[in-house]
């Protein structure tokens, strides 16, 4: 029996669907149409089709605080982890010499993801504390008096304990990318007499812009959609989208919690879509 | 004309030499203790709860340490204060590997499907994209409220599976994307012309080639998997997996306990991440030799 391209590709695509339809498109759907039930203020749900839960969501003043919170974090997070996963790779592919040696560090870098996300953000406490080792040192050294409490649960906490976390998926897309570029090409540039400065306007950051992309579709998507970090970094002081959406399921507020995660889940997949302008992935990744 | 000529090359001689001899200009010095600075603060943290988590019945969330001794360790399994934690931890490495044998067997297929174009491949890649970038708390609570309209109850087998598949599957895909970029066609072309069939095509070219790429993708499965929180939190029914216990442990238990268990997932992190880089390493090795007798 032959078959033919399209129909070998959908059969090979057909275990992927099995799982995406229920467990990616269905919830979805739930979401969606919870979100324009009406609740009975029990917990309780009926069928009344009304777009009041989003007026709703809409006119709360609470709303834009919450994503302009949610915005903040996912903003500075991008900003840090990409300065930081940028200069990283760039020492391991153009600084580092021996092949083996940048294979080495770069393994470094990322066994750290591999181990638990909770775990290492519970691991910032015994530091940032107001009891905690930098407090501490600072304290013996004599450049404070009184423990600074802005290091931990604070926004402070929030964004180090974020960057600690996805800094490495902007590592490893950048470091992708770098190690493709033709080291012959900022030879010749040298040579043409191309300063330091112009090699990295003109050569480097154009050729790594597509793993940067990458790397922020994994950290604003990240950042965008948690609860986690927020509600212990900060102590319970700052609130996120996610936050209270979950907090209103708490409270069995099903309708209009529903309608701030269709808002939330439309606003995530335009930002991807934006970033998606930028580079085709696809094409990216298959080279 | 000759002389600039010639003294364009010595200028150009000189700045090669100039590379060559002293590269490490001022720019690798700082580099280099930006690095140092990453990796210590990537490691410092995780370090400092390692290490309190061995302290005796005195023992507090901050230093100084107070005693030594594996007092929270066995508080963990005592399970009094700490909750189910034994009974977590076995369930959390079943769904593991439940999920990261799905995940390597689905991945591969969906890659072999995307290394040529199909009608609709676009739809299917983005529905990916889409399940992979979507708030994991909102899928979790969709796929609660779908059972539950369905009837059906939730349960980390089940429920939780699969809301966890829908997170390591696009990851797994496109790590796979990154390795069958490496598989050269003309390999399974060779085979074919030499009388394989397809399934021998695959069992005997493709899966050997494939297979760091496939045991890196097992890893990527079973590490988020076994760490994965945000939708698993609404769909794992009656018992807690590992992360739920850890969330709610930060969220009741504030005493050395929290930071053994931390000690306790590291460990078995670091031992997945040996055996795996391990078998990589020595597949590759194989391979290699392999290609020594050919020649």
């Amino acid at each position: 029996m032959k078959l033919n391209k399209t129909a070998v590709g959908w059969l090979n695509v057909t275990p992927l669907l099995a799982i995406m339809v229920p467990f990616f498109i269905m919830p979805i759907i739930v979401v969606a149409i919870a979100s324009i039930m009406q609740t009975d203020g029990f917990g309780g749900m009926f069928m009344d089709p009304t777009l009041e839960n989003y007026t709703y969501v809409f006119q709360s003043a609470l709303t834009y605080r919450l994503y302009f919170e949610t915005i903040k974090f996912a903003a500075l997070t991008l900003i840090f982890s990409a300065f930081i996963g940028f200069w990283v790779a760039y020492f391991l592919v153009f600084h580092v010499r021996s092949k083996l040696l940048a294979m080495g560090l770069f393994l470094i870098c990322t066994v750290p993801f591999w181990t638990s996300n909770i775990i290492r953000m519970i691991s910032w406490i015994p530091l940032l504390g107001k009891e905690g080792l930098i407090n501490q040192a600072l304290m013996a050294m004599g450049f404070i008096d009184a423990p600074l409490e802005f290091l931990l649960y604070s926004d402070f906490a929030v964004v180090v304990a974020y960057v600690h976390q996805l800094t490495i998926f902007m590592i490893v897309p950048i470091f992708n990318s770098m190690a493709r570029i033709d080291k012959r090409v900022v030879e010749a540039a040298l040579d043409a007499g191309a300063s330091k400065f112009d090699i990295m306007r003109y050569i480097i950051l154009p050729m790594s812009k597509s793993g940067i992309a990458l790397g922020a579709i994994f950290v604003v998507s990240i950042v965008m959609g948690d609860f986690f970090v927020v509600k212990v970094m900060s102590g319970g002081g700052t609130a996120s989208v996610v936050g209270a959406f979950y907090e209103d399921i708490g409270v069995l507020q099903y309708p209009s919690a529903a309608a701030s995660a269709i808002v939330l889940t439309i606003l995530v997949m335009l930002m991807v879509a934006l970033i998606l302008r930028v580079v085709d992935i696809r094409k990216e990744i298959t080279q | 004309m000759t002389d600039v000529t010639n003294a364009t090359i010595s200028t150009r001689g000189k700045r090669r030499a100039r590379r060559n001899s002293s590269d490490r200009t001022w720019t690798f010095y700082v580099l280099a203790a930006f690095f140092a600075f990453y990796v210590i603060a990537l490691y410092g943290p995780m370090l400092s709860i390692y290490i309190l988590s061995f302290q005796d019945l005195r023992g507090g969330l901050v230093f100084p340490m107070r005693g030594f001794s594996l007092y929270w360790f066995n508080e963990l399994i005592m399970q009094t204060r700490a909750g189910d934690v034994s009974g977590s931890f076995t369930r959390s490495i079943y769904l593991a590997i439940a999920v990261t044998v799905i995940t390597v067997v689905f991945s591969f297929m969906a890659g072999m499907a995307f290394r040529r174009r199909f009608r609709g491949d676009t739809i299917v890649f983005y529905l990916m994209i889409g399940s992979l970038v979507a708030p994991g708390l909102v899928l979790g609570i969709g796929i609660g409220l779908g059972f539950d309209m369905a009837g059906i109850p939730t349960n980390w087998f089940t429920s939780a599976l699969g809301a966890q598949l829908s997170w390591t599957l696009p990851f797994g895909i496109l790590v796979m994307f990154a390795v069958m970029s490496r598989l050269n066609s003309d390999w399974e072309e060779a085979a074919r012309d030499l009388g394989a069939s397809r399934a021998q095509t695959i069992g005997l070219v493709v899966l050997p080639v494939l297979a760091p790429g496939l045991i890196a993708v097992a890893l990527f499965g079973f590490t988020l998997s076994y760490d994965e929180f945000a939708r698993t939190l609404q769909t794992a029914g009656a018992q807690n997996t590992l992360p739920l216990e850890i969330w709610s442990m930060t969220l009741n238990v504030t005493s050395p306990a929290l930071y053994a268990l931390g000690t306790v997932s590291t460990v078995i992190s670091f031992l997945i991440i040996g055996v795996s880089l391990g078998s990589i390493i020595l597949l590759q090795r194989r391979n290699a030799a392999r290609k020594n007798i050919s020649e």
